[in-house]
């Protein structure tokens, strides 16, 4: 199956102008945002990074008293903390990263092509602590998440941005993963992503009203009351897989990285404000 | 197939009949015995957020904070005189709607059988 999507990817490029079966990245871009701004006309495009809340009306007002004195804010502090202290060889993170990594949180997820990888935030800081001998940390929440929390404040306010290079079939592979897994249905549940965040957004199952998919991303690592604490974007995929009674993948596996890679670019144009409050 | 079918046709029947049994012989049904009725049980297992957890998605009967993905069930033996349609809606919704959101739950046997024809019963009564 992988191999066909890559062989039809491969066929539209050497067509060139020929269209491929695939649609471009720009375009599933264009349709999505169209259809939200359908679905939710009441929404101005910027909103969409609040969440649910750029669609609930009912409880907009508490959460925005929420955010007045973020339940995260200990976390940034936490986070900045543990940024700064030097690892045993007496470097730190900063040396890791481009611009001593302030201001570059909303440059995540990028893809790789001498890795072939989809990189992420989370997976760089675990890979500076390796290159300085340090141990890696745990991938959901704790320290991980209060330093993803530091770097995002960082860069609150910057646009989001991911590139698809068309160019890359690589690239183009990791992206269709991602979207593959969004679109299909999974779980004992037999759900998809979609079915919950884009078909019926603004529903409600139970009593909760189901987010737009666009702006998911932008408000990560989030603290969430149910969890007590700060999550991660791939505890976040483990929790809805669960939901539909799906086995969920390993935080930062291909899987999870791939859809990363897709739900991101499906919120370019918005500002990244991480970190942020949910229920 | 056929012959599944014919059971089950033939499975719901006597469960109608043994409903109205009930009903005509010990209404209203009292818990007391231990054994509920059999609309009872359904409406337990529809409600019940493990099981059928209809109400993630219906408003239904007396269900309190229903969702609304789907349509309520209201006057369903009006628009499902057919009963085993109805049966059949539970035990696979991607069969009439392929991209349906609703649980396949007798394809992917989220519940038994036996679970889905007390569930029928119950809806019956919406
Ligand atoms: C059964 C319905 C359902 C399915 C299927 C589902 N989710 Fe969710 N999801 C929810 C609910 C309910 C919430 C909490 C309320 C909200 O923010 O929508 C949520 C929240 C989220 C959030 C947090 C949004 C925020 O602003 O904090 C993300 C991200 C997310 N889901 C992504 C996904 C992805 C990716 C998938 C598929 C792997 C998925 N969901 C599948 C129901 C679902
Ligand atoms: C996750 C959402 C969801 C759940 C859970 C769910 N349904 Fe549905 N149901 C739907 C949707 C959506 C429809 C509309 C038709 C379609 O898309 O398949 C529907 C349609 C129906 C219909 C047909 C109604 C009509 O008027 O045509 C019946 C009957 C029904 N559901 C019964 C149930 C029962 C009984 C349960 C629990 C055992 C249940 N549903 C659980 C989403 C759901």
């Amino acid at each position: 199956m992988k191999k066909l999507l890559i062989a039809t990817l491969v066929l539209g490029l050497l067509g060139g102008t020929a269209l491929s079966v695939q649609a471009s990245p720009e375009q599933d871009l264009k349709e999505f945002r169209a259809y939200f701004k359908n679905r939710f006309p009441g929404t101005p495009f910027n909103d969409y990074v609040n969440g649910v809340y750029s669609i609930d009306k009912a409880s907009r007002e508490q959460w925005e008293q929420i955010e007045e004195f973020p339940p995260y804010e200990l976390n940034i502090e936490k986070g900045e903390t543990l940024y700064t202290t030097p690892f045993a060889n007496g470097k730190s993170y900063a040396d890791c990263f481009d611009k001593g990594g302030i201001g570059i949180a909303h440059r995540y997820p990028f893809f790789d092509n001498e890795s072939g990888q989809v990189i992420t935030l989370e997976g760089s800081i675990n890979a500076c602590r390796a290159v300085n001998g340090e141990k890696p940390l745990k991938w959901q929440k704790g320290a991980i998440a209060d330093i993803s929390a530091y770097m995002n404040d960082t860069s609150r306010g910057q646009i989001t941005n991911v590139v698809v290079p068309t160019n890359d079939p690589a690239a183009m592979a990791a992206y269709q993963q991602g979207k593959d897994h969004f679109y299909a249905k999974r779980g004992q549940l037999n759900m998809a992503c979609a079915d919950c965040h884009i078909y019926y957004s603004g529903n409600k199952i139970r009593a909760d009203l189901l987010s737009p998919a666009l702006g998911h991303t932008t408000g990560f690592p989030v603290y969430r009351s149910k969890w007590g604490g700060l999550g991660t974007l791939h505890r976040r995929y483990g929790g809805c897989n669960k939901q539909v009674r799906a086995k969920p993948y390993k935080p930062q596996s291909d899987e999870y990285k791939t859809l990363e890679y897709f739900h991101t670019y499906m919120s370019n144009g918005l500002v990244n404000n991480g970190p942020s409050a949910r229920k | 197939m056929r012959h599944t079918a014919k059971k089950l046709f033939k499975s719901t029947f006597s469960l109608a009949a043994v409903v109205g049994a009930l009903l005509l012989t010990s209404f209203p049904a009292s818990a007391a015995d231990g054994a509920s009725s059999v609309v009872e049980k359904g409406k337990a297992v529809s409600f019940d957020r493990k099981k059928g957890n209809c109400l993630a998605c219906h408003g239904m009967g007396d269900g309190t904070l229903p969702g609304n993905i789907g349509p309520p069930l209201t006057a369903m033996k009006a628009r499902f005189p057919d009963r085993a349609k109805l049966r059949a809606q539970i035990w696979d919704a991607t069969t009439l709607n392929p991209n349906s959101i609703m649980i396949p739950f007798g394809r992917n046997r989220v519940l038994s059988e036996e679970e889905i024809d007390q569930i029928v019963e119950y809806v019956y009564t919406l």
